[in-house]
Order: C-alpha cells, then sequence, then structure tokens
C-alpha cells in the first residue's frame, strides 16, 4: 500500500452513521502480549469516541485507532504526534478527565486506558488540525532561542502586564481545573532490606536473589506490567519465551511473603536516608476505589537499593525530524509487540546502531512493509542485512535522511545516500534510533556527575553513588538482555549480602544472540527543514549553534538559553543529543562539555501527593479545648490561636457584632462573675531536688524564695537578652514545680527547659514533662467567684482570702473526691482563680460551673474578652511580647534579678538593650474619648512631618473598655514612662487614621490591686 | 534523613529539631560583652564534619550531639547531650 498517512484522519472521521457500534481499530494486530483483546473500553479524544482494550495506553488506544496527530509543540505549534512509549514523551501531552479531576501535561504514553476516559489535546486553537499560532512555525526565525529576552525587553513596564500574559497564552501547556481536587492523596513510609527500583530484566532477577536469601525486599515498577522492556521484544530466555519467564518470575516473587511488588509506582528521587516514590492507585480508573487514594506517596527506608532503571532511546537529529508518525524505534516495537498495534503500514527504519534492526525485523513479522532501512554507518554487519533482506526492506548504508514529508502526518522521507544520491520513499511510520541512554538520574541525586563513555557513546552512573546504591541492566550502560539478567542477579545477591543475608547467586539463563554495536550520529548536516533536538521545548539543532554563537556554551546556561532539557520530560530524549552538539560546535568532547545536574523529581510529581492529608482544615492538627463541645452548645464562635481553637466569643441573639459580645461578657467578669476554658496555656511539671535551681536559671526574677503553696509571676529571657516568655510558676512541693507558659511558647519553652538541663546544666537533678493535654484549667473571674468556687471544692477546705490569699495555690478535691489543683491568680484584674482538673473533667466541671453560677449572673467569657480585660490591666501579651522587647521595655526591668545567674541576664546589659530612648510600654487613651484605637498605628509627635524618621513607636493593642467606656491602648513609645500626660499622635496611614492620644499608665483599672486582693 | 536517638533508635529527621552548633559553651556569668557576644552570635560554618545539637522533639525529648558531615548529611555518631556535657565538664554548682 502506498502512503496512507493523510487519508488516517478520513479514516476515523467515518464511521460517524454507526454511533451504537464501537469505532473500528484499523490498526490494531493479531497478537498482543500486553492487552486484554476481550475486554473492550471506550473513550474519546478531543470529543470523537474511540475504542480500545485494557492493557492500552491512551497512546497505544489512539495509534490504534489510526490517530497520529496528538498535539501542537509548545512554541512553533508544529502538528506532533507520539514519539515514544514511555514516561520520556516530549509531544503527546494532553489532559485527561474533564471537571475538577481534569489533569493537565499528562503524558498519552503512560496514561493506562479506562473505560469513559475523556483526553483533550493541548496548546491548539481552536482545533488541533488547524492551529491559527501555527502561524508560529512560519516566521520561525524571530521566535529562536532567547527570542522573548531580546524582543520583549522594552519598556520594562509592559513585561508583567502585556509580553508576558500574551507569551503565557501562545505558549501555553494544559489547563489546570481550577476548582478543587476531589481526590485525596496520603502519604506512607515502609522499611525493607532491598530496594529494587524497576522490574525489567535485571530488576526481576535482582529481586529474585535478593528474595531467594531472605531479605524484605521492595520492587518498584512504575509501569502498570512488570516485564520492563521483555514486553516490548520477542525474546527468549532459557527455552522459552521471554514473555513465559516474565510470569514465572513474577509468580515466584507474587508467592514470596517478604517481597512488596509497587506497581504504577515512580521512585522519583534518592533523599538522605529514603527513597521518594509516588503509586498510582486510582488513575487507572474514573475514580479511585472506596477508601482508596489517587495517589499514595511513598517514602521507602531500604539497607541497600538496587537501581534498574534501563535505558532511554535518543532519537536522531535531521531536518523535519518532528512530523507525526516519526518514532522511536524501541517505541515502535513495543507498540507492536506489547499493544499489538502497528504504529504505520509502510516504514522507513533511520538508525546509527545494530538495536534497530529488530525494529525491522518485528514490523515485517506484524505484516508492515519496511520500506528501507537507512543505517549512518557505512558498514554494517552480515546479520544486520539478513534481517533487512528477510523483511524486504532496502538497505542503505552510509546513507542520511536528509528530508521528510507530511503535514498532519507523515507522507515520505528522502535519504540521501553516501554518493549524495537522493531516494525518495513513501512512508507513514519512520522508527529512528540514535542509540540509548541508560537512565542514570537517579544515581546522581546526591550530587555525582555522570560519567561520559566514549566506548559506549552514553554517559554512565557515577563512581560516587548514593550509599547503598547499586545499578544493574542497562543503566549501566550494558543493554544486552544476558548482561541485564546477569548484572541483576548479581546486583541482587549482593545487596542481599549487605543487608545481612547469606546469599548465592542464582543461575542465569540462557538468551538468544544480539548485538548493540553503534557509531554515534550527533546529527544530519545539510537538510533544509528544523532538525529537533528537545521536541518539547521546541529546541532545534539551529538553536544550539545560536547560543553558542552568542556566548552560552556551558552546559547550564545552554539549558537555560534554549530551554533545552525543561519541562515536564526534562530533557529524557534530548539532553545528550544537545550536549552533544554544544560539544560539536565548542570543539571539544562531550566529556569535557558535561551535563547538567539530574534533581529529583525524575518524573513530574503532582502536588497534591506531596501534601498528602495535609490540606484545608488538615494542613495541621486542630487542638481543641476539653470544654470545646460545651462551647460549641454555647453557640461560641472560634478562633485558631497557634494549633487550638479556641472560643473568642459567645454570642447572644441580639447582639450586632463580636464588640458588642465582647464588651459584654468583659462588663460581667468586671461585676459578677465569668467563666473561660484557659487549658491551652503551657503547663510543664517540674520535679526533682534541684528544680529551684533550675527555674531560678531559667527565669529573670528569683523562685528558689517561693514557698510552698504559692505561685509567683516570671518572665523569662532568651540568652540574647530579649523576652522569650512569660507565666506563673506555682510551688506545690519543696521539689516541685508547675510552670504556665503562654499558649504560643508552650512547646519552645518546654524545648527550652529541655536544654537548660541537660546540656548547659547537666548536673542538676531535676525532671520536666509537659501536662498541657493533662490537665484542663478553667478561670473563674469576678467578685463574684468565689462563691462559684465555693460551690465545688469538697468540704474542709477554707477559700476565704484568709486561708487562701491572692498567689496561692493547691492540691485539694472538688466535686466529692475528684482530684484538682486550685490556684488563686487572676489576669482579669479580679479576684479569680483557675481551677484544673484532668482533662477528661473538664467538659464536666465547667457545666457544674455554670450551673453554679447561675443565680450569681456567670457568663461564659471567650478571649476577646480577656483581651479587653488584661488591656485594661496593661498585663503584656502576644503583642507586647513580640522577640524585640526586653522586661525592661514591658514595663518588668525590676524583675531582673541583680543577685544570680539567669538565661539572658549577661546580654541584656548590652548598650542597645539599655539605651534610655527604647520604646517602652505605656497606656494610651483616645483624646477625642468618642474615638476608636487601632492597633499598629504610630506614634508621631504632634507637629512634625508623617516621616519614618519622626516615629517614636507604636500602638501594640486596643480594646474598648466597658469599665472605662472608652476606647484604650497599649503601646510602645521612646521614652514613654517619662511622657505620661502628654499628647502623641497615632497615625496610621494604611487605614487613614491620625488621632490624639493621652499617654498613660498601662494600668487604667484598679491600679492599686484592690479587687484581686479582696 | 536518619538519626539513631540513643533512647529511640533510628528515626527519620522530621522528628527531630535542629538547633545548631555543640561545640559552643555558656561563657562564665562574668564574662566579658565579647565572649557572650561570640556566644550568642558567632558560629562557625564548616564545610564538612559538624558537631550539632538537635533534639528529638516527637519522641523522648532527649537533646542530642549529632556528629554529621553537612555536605553528604552522613552522620558518623549521636551521643546524649547530658552524657556529652557531664564527661566535659566537672559537676559544680
Amino acid at each position: 500500500m502506498s502512503t496512507a498517512s493523510e487519508t488516517f484522519p478520513r479514516e476515523i472521521a467515518a464511521p460517524a452513521a454507526a454511533v451504537s457500534t464501537r469505532p473500528a481499530q484499523p490498526f490494531r494486530l493479531a497478537e498482543a502480549a500486553g492487552v486484554d483483546r476481550k475486554n473492550l473500553l471506550d473513550f474519546t479524544f478531543d470529543g470523537q469516541r474511540y475504542s480500545g482494550h485494557s492493557g492500552d495506553t491512551l497512546a497505544s488506544a489512539l495509534l490504534a485507532s489510526g490517530v497520529r496527530l496528538v498535539g501542537r509543540s509548545f512554541k512553533y505549534h508544529r502538528p506532533r504526534g507520539i514519539l515514544s512509549a514511555g514516561p520520556e514523551e516530549p509531544n503527546a501531552i494532553v489532559e485527561l478527565r474533564d471537571g475538577a479531576r481534569r489533569e493537565p501535561n499528562t503524558r498519552a504514553t503512560v496514561a493506562e486506558l479506562f473505560q469513559g476516559l475523556t483526553a483533550t489535546s493541548q496548546n491548539r486553537w481552536p482545533s488541533l488540525r488547524f492551529d491559527v499560532m501555527g502561524v508560529n512555525q512560519f516566521v520561525a526565525p524571530i521566535l529562536a532561542a532567547g527570542f522573548y529576552y531580546k524582543t520583549f525587553m522594552w519598556p520594562a513596564s509592559f513585561w508583567e502586564k502585556v509580553y508576558e500574559p500574551l507569551i503565557r497564552r501562545a505558549a501555553g501547556l494544559g489547563r489546570a481545573s481550577g476548582s478543587h481536587d476531589p481526590d485525596h492523596y496520603e502519604k506512607t513510609t515502609t522499611h525493607c532490606d532491598v530496594l529494587v527500583i524497576g522490574a525489567g530484566p535485571a530488576g526481576l532477577m535482582a529481586a529474585l536473589a535478593a528474595v531467594r536469601a531472605g531479605a524484605r525486599v521492595v520492587l518498584c515498577e512504575e509501569d502498570f506490567l512488570l516485564g520492563g522492556r521483555l514486553l516490548s521484544e520477542r525474546r527468549m530466555i532459557g527455552n522459552r519465551s521471554a514473555l513465559e519467564w516474565l510470569r514465572e518470575a513474577e509468580a515466584e516473587l507474587r508467592a514470596a511473603p517478604e517481597c512488596r511488588i509497587l506497581r504504577r509506582t515512580s521512585v522519583f528521587g534518592v533523599f538522605d536516608g529514603a527513597y521518594g516514590a509516588v503509586e498510582r492507585v486510582g488513575d487507572h480508573l474514573p475514580v479511585p476505589p472506596m477508601f482508596q487514594p489517587r495517589q499514595r506517596l511513598w517514602r521507602i527506608i531500604a539497607k541497600r537499593h538496587v537501581l534498574c532503571a534501563g535505558s532511554l532511546e535518543r532519537p536522531l537529529v535531521f531536518g523535519d525530524n518532528d512530523r507525526p508518525g516519526v518514532m522511536l524505534a524501541g517505541a515502535v516495537r513495543t507498540y507492536v509487540n506489547r499493544f499489538g498495534v502497528a504504529p504505520g503500514r509502510r516504514a522507513v527504519v533511520f538508525a546509527n546502531n545494530d538495536d534497530a534492526a529488530r525494529t525491522v525485523a518485528d514490523l515485517a513479522a506484524a505484516g508492515v512493509a519496511v520500506a528501507a532501512l537507512v543505517d549512518a554507518r557505512a558498514e554494517v554487519t552480515p546479520e544486520i542485512s539478513r534481517i533487512a533482506e528477510a523483511a524486504g526492506a532496502k538497505l542503505l548504508a552510509g546513507a542520511r535522511i536528509t528530508e521528510t514529508r507530511g503535514r498532519l502526518a507523515l507522507r515520505g522521507a528522502v535519504v540521501t545516500d553516501a554518493a549524495g544520491t537522493r531516494h525518495n520513499f513513501d512512508c507513514d511510520l519512520l522508527a529512528m534510533s540514535g542509540g540509548w541512554s541508560p537512565t542514570v538520574h537517579l544515581t546522581s541525586h546526591h550530587g555525582g556527575k555522570p560519567v561520559w563513555s566514549e566506548a559506549k557513546a552514553a554517559f554512565l552512573p557515577p563512581s560516587h553513588l548514593p550509599p547503598g546504591m547499586a545499578v544493574a541492566g542497562a543503566a549501566t550502560g550494558d543493554p544486552l538482555l544476558a548482561d541485564c539478567l546477569a548484572s541483576g542477579a548479581q546486583a541482587g545477591a549482593e545487596a542481599a549480602r549487605l543487608a545481612g543475608f547469606q546469599t548465592s547467586l542464582p543461575a542465569i539463563p540462557e538468551t538468544d544472540g544480539e548485538s548493540a554495536e553503534l557509531q554515534p550520529l550527533w546529527r544530519v548536516r545539510g537538510g533544509k527543514g528544523k532538525a529537533f533536538v528537545d521536541f518539547q521545548n521546541d529546541v532545534a539543532a539551529s538553536d544550539v549553534a545560536l547560543a553558542q554563537r552568542e556566548g552560552f556554551r556551558a552546559v547550564e546556561h545552554l539549558k537555560r538559553y534554549t530551554t533545552l532539557g525543561m519541562a515536564t520530560d526534562q530533557g529524557k530524549t534530548s539532553n545528550v543529543n544537545g550536549l552533544a552538539l554544544m560539544a560539536e560546535f565548542n570543539e571539544r568532547t562531550i566529556a569535557q562539555t558535561g551535563t547538567t545536574t539530574f534533581r529529583p523529581p525524575y518524573t513530574p510529581v503532582s502536588v497534591g501527593v506531596l501534601a498528602g492529608r495535609h490540606r484545608g482544615h488538615e494542613f495541621r492538627p486542630t487542638r481543641l479545648t476539653p470544654t470545646h463541645d460545651w462551647a460549641t452548645e454555647q453557640g461560641a464562635v472560634f478562633v485558631e490561636t497557634g494549633p487550638w481553637l479556641r472560643a473568642q466569643y459567645f454570642p447572644r441573639p441580639g447582639e450586632a457584632d463580636w464588640l458588642v459580645t465582647a464588651t459584654r461578657e468583659a462588663r460581667a467578669v468586671r461585676e459578677a462573675v465569668g467563666l473561660c476554658d484557659v487549658s491551652t496555656l503551657g503547663k510543664i511539671d517540674i520535679q526533682g531536688p534541684d528544680a529551684a535551681v533550675l527555674l531560678d536559671r531559667v527565669y529573670a526574677n528569683n523562685f528558689a524564695s517561693l514557698p510552698i503553696g504559692r505561685v509567683r509571676y516570671g518572665v523569662m529571657l532568651r540568652e540574647d537578652g530579649f523576652v522569650m516568655d512569660d507565666g506563673t510558676t506555682a510551688r506545690l512541693a519543696g521539689d516541685r514545680f508547675l510552670m504556665t507558659t503562654t499558649t504560643a511558647n508552650a512547646v519552645s519553652v518546654s524545648r527550652h527547659l529541655d536544654f537548660c538541663s541537660q546540656w548547659l546544666w547537666p548536673e542538676l537533678d531535676v525532671q520536666m514533662i509537659s501536662v498541657t493535654e493533662q490537665w484542663a484549667q478553667i478561670a473563674v473571674a469576678g467578685p463574684r467567684s468565689r462563691a462559684v468556687i465555693e460551690g465545688v471544692v469538697d468540704a474542709g477546705f477554707d477559700i476565704s482570702n484568709a486561708a487562701f490569699p491572692y498567689m496561692s495555690c493547691a492540691e485539694l478535691t472538688i466535686c466529692g473526691g475528684l482530684k484538682a489543683r486550685l490556684f488563686r491568680i487572676s489576669f482579669s484584674g479580679e479576684l479569680a482563680y483557675e481551677l484544673a482538673v484532668p482533662a477528661r473533667y473538664g467538659d464536666a466541671l465547667m457545666r457544674r460551673l455554670m450551673e453554679i453560677g447561675k443565680p450569681l449572673g456567670v457568663t461564659p467569657y471567650g478571649i476577646e474578652a480577656l483581651g479587653v480585660l488584661r488591656v485594661e490591666k496593661g498585663h503584656p501579651a502576644g503583642n507586647e511580647l513580640s522577640g524585640q522587647t526586653t522586661a525592661a521595655d514591658i514595663g518588668l526591668g525590676r524583675m531582673m534579678s541583680k543577685t544570680k545567674d539567669f538565661i539572658g541576664k549577661a546580654m541584656a546589659q548590652r548598650a542597645g538593650l539599655t539605651a534610655t530612648d527604647r520604646p517602652v510600654l505605656v497606656g494610651i487613651r483616645p483624646w477625642d474619648r468618642a474615638a476608636r484605637l487601632r492597633a499598629g498605628a504610630h506614634f508621631l509627635a504632634r507637629n512634625v512631618e508623617n516621616l519614618a524618621a519622626n516615629d517614636e513607636g507604636y500602638v501594640t493593642s486596643v480594646a474598648y473598655s466597658p469599665a472605662l467606656g472608652h476606647w484604650i491602648g497599649l503601646g510602645l513609645l521612646q521614652r514613654g514612662t517619662e511622657r505620661l500626660g502628654e499628647v502623641v499622635r497615632a497615625y496610621d496611614p494604611v487605614r487613614g487614621g491620625d488621632l490624639e492620644v493621652e499617654i498613660v499608665s498601662p494600668v487604667l483599672v484598679d491600679p492599686t490591686g484592690d479587687r484581686l486582693r479582696g | 534523613m536518619r538519626i539513631i536517638c540513643p533512647l529511640c533508635g533510628e528515626r527519620g529527621a522530621e522528628e527531630f529539631v535542629y538547633h545548631g552548633d555543640a561545640t559552643v559553651r555558656r561563657p562564665h556569668p562574668d564574662s566579658s560583652a565579647e565572649t557572650w557576644n561570640a556566644y550568642v552570635h558567632l558560629r562557625d560554618n564548616p564545610a564538612g564534619r559538624h558537631s550539632e545539637l538537635w533534639y528529638h522533639a516527637a519522641g523522648c525529648h532527649a537533646w542530642l550531639v549529632v556528629e554529621r558531615d553537612v555536605r553528604t548529611h552522613e552522620i558518623f555518631a549521636v551521643t546524649l547531650a547530658q552524657d556529652v556535657a557531664l564527661a566535659r565538664r566537672p559537676v559544680t554548682a
């Protein structure tokens, strides 16, 4: 048959009449190693219905249906077809699925077909066959390497607003769905003795050897079938077909109890001590199975690792080598043998090596006409001549393909022989092979540089491999099947031995003969058309030459300037050809030129699987207080404070906003009694003969003198002299303290105490542990709080002011025998207590206190009211303890002991920290009492310009004070303590405020403290 | 990265919190301002083997001295910081 190429689209467009029947698969062959012909699947591509089989990829099913044109190229919008049969695919990049599950930039060559799959081509408008941007190929000269650096330089302001959006639209890849991903993803970790990466002949042998030794093995295969190239070739192992051998090997591994086989799993990176892999659990199904994730991230920790990643075939670089129908020779064999698909009716094979002769033989065996075998080498072996002859192919040695024909599909090729004579062949398939590049990516993830071998014309794994890794199979640069089986067995056995198992080398089966001899051909000179090196980025040989002329000669410069080797395929088919051309243009060797660095990931990894379950509200764990359910019943509005959800306020019907509610709650505390869950504050139980010594060293003030049964407020510094945290510490016994920290610093203070006791002063006999989680703690605050407490404490405990004064603590029982701790401490400045019970009683205690307090007007209050009360009292909190304030800055300078050493003491004496013009804590109130204050406003003197140079500090916290009837605030103002009574401006350019405020004492309510001692 | 905690065994680095240089010593309280400044702020950044403090935050809460090559992340030794600290100084108040 003659050139059928242009007729393919007509063939598949024809059966529109037969809607009920399945579309034909005119290119499906009778035999297929890897598809189930009985199981038919329907799918669509660009809205057109097609059919395929289970075991197909989208690419093989499209080829079976006669679809050659699958995409438009990135820059020139040239028509492109399927180049490869694996993860290296640069052309057949499509969108899969619809709606929220739409996934752009997916390689059709690895997308497993499923019933109902919808696929859409990318980077074309309005359609794949007629793409307006296709005019780019006719203005290609101005779109050469670096064109946007040169063209879109001026004016600079146009870059973001005009140029970049235009370029992005023109050179777009797929479209993100724009919706939330409806699937979920998960992460898991596994441990094993031997990790085998790749289940081709070498990987299978390695796994068999290790499993037989008794090692725990994880075998990862990115494909959905085990076998690697065995599925693609017609080979013999032992006395049987390679497929039979494969079935037996797989059966043995499946039966082995300590072998975990992970199919559809790409090992994408070698990290420190762990491998990262993605298992595509549900990518081959319309929706993931029940209770299964779409994808699973594996962290694999193995004692030894055997990399059997195989090799990737290189294209040849000749004019118009990108037409749909030009395909890698090995991929052609994959489609013919594994998928039972003829990628064309009439083929030409162009190669520089012995391996490609298999393609001639396999095509002929499948009934595909082979017009010619074009071998770039002047001489070929008799075996190759015999294969060509048997296939009826004209053998042209020492020849090159210099041109191809066709527009949306290949129609022919022109061969120029050694004598310069041109031969014209009609063909719809051009199989090319420039040799094979070992897949060394993972070998260099720890920084090792691949080593160029002139003899093998390939980069080989570096001598410095990631620790524990061995390489076997074609990835070593020895691609022959016999070598793969032998090196796999050897590496697997050795890995098991190094992991501590007794091993013996398994028998290596015989294979049929083969040869991989090759003579490099990095480009074909003399052709007219663009000779593509990197298909995905539209980088042609001429672009590499241009980069060289313009001085971008180092491989890293070449990559950035031309984009060679970037994007989803990361140069899997293009890197070596590109480097070889640069070497040639630089008149250097490839070894001197070197290669770019391979970094994880080997193939694209979705962000979803890296995030796993950590998205939305599950981004991090949410901690709930012991009274959360009760607060929910009360209609509380919650707010995140660190990892906690705390009740922010408890709105009542008719309350217009949070401010109304918080004002009511704060007033209730000042006038009656309020309840607030304060369990989130850090609680650290500190015990031991030296507990007091440790406290004296971590707190700026003195704790050794604290009597048993008393509580003291403490402030601790960082070693650099700034305030770290504050809180109260209770002495429960001579050798036992209970420290509280702020909610935010609970973890870091605990770590700090461990640091001090284990590292700075290891001789101290002291132990500590966080008990934040173990105790529920409820603040009972207000003039009627004592009456509420009286209602719960068991008989015999005297809570009169005389027996249990301010800053007392006790261990006691409440509610008839429940162990509890009572502290008479006050953040609100009122008579107040904090009552702690084991966390599981927190909810019950809150309900009991509410019940007892009902006749007393008890009111639950949230952290908004808590904030109001503390601002009224001038207590510093997170806004004031900003990490940039000293104890003196926030009015606690006198707490710093002069008689003992403590963390931060020395550095707190630094000139900068003791300067008299530092901003210090002050209270403020608006001169116009009706005005509302805003935190963040900056202090400026009344008659100065609004300049940063005149800035004297800022407002840290504000609140509407129900007690005073107007807004108040705290702030840090230079020389603030000397300026009481002065009026300055609170200038807020962001929100447009400029208020006069009066500087006052930070303590605005009950400055003498009578209420809290009452 | 995997760290062998002397108390818990081999664990992933995500369980640990990094602190920094384990070679600096807290000065005597009466030391000069320069000495204190050096202790708080100045650190060597050796390209290679280093002695570091790590905290087993998601484990036993032990501070550890980890001997690590900061270029390769190879770990040579992990010791309880308390043992290191006790060994290098006499027990004094």
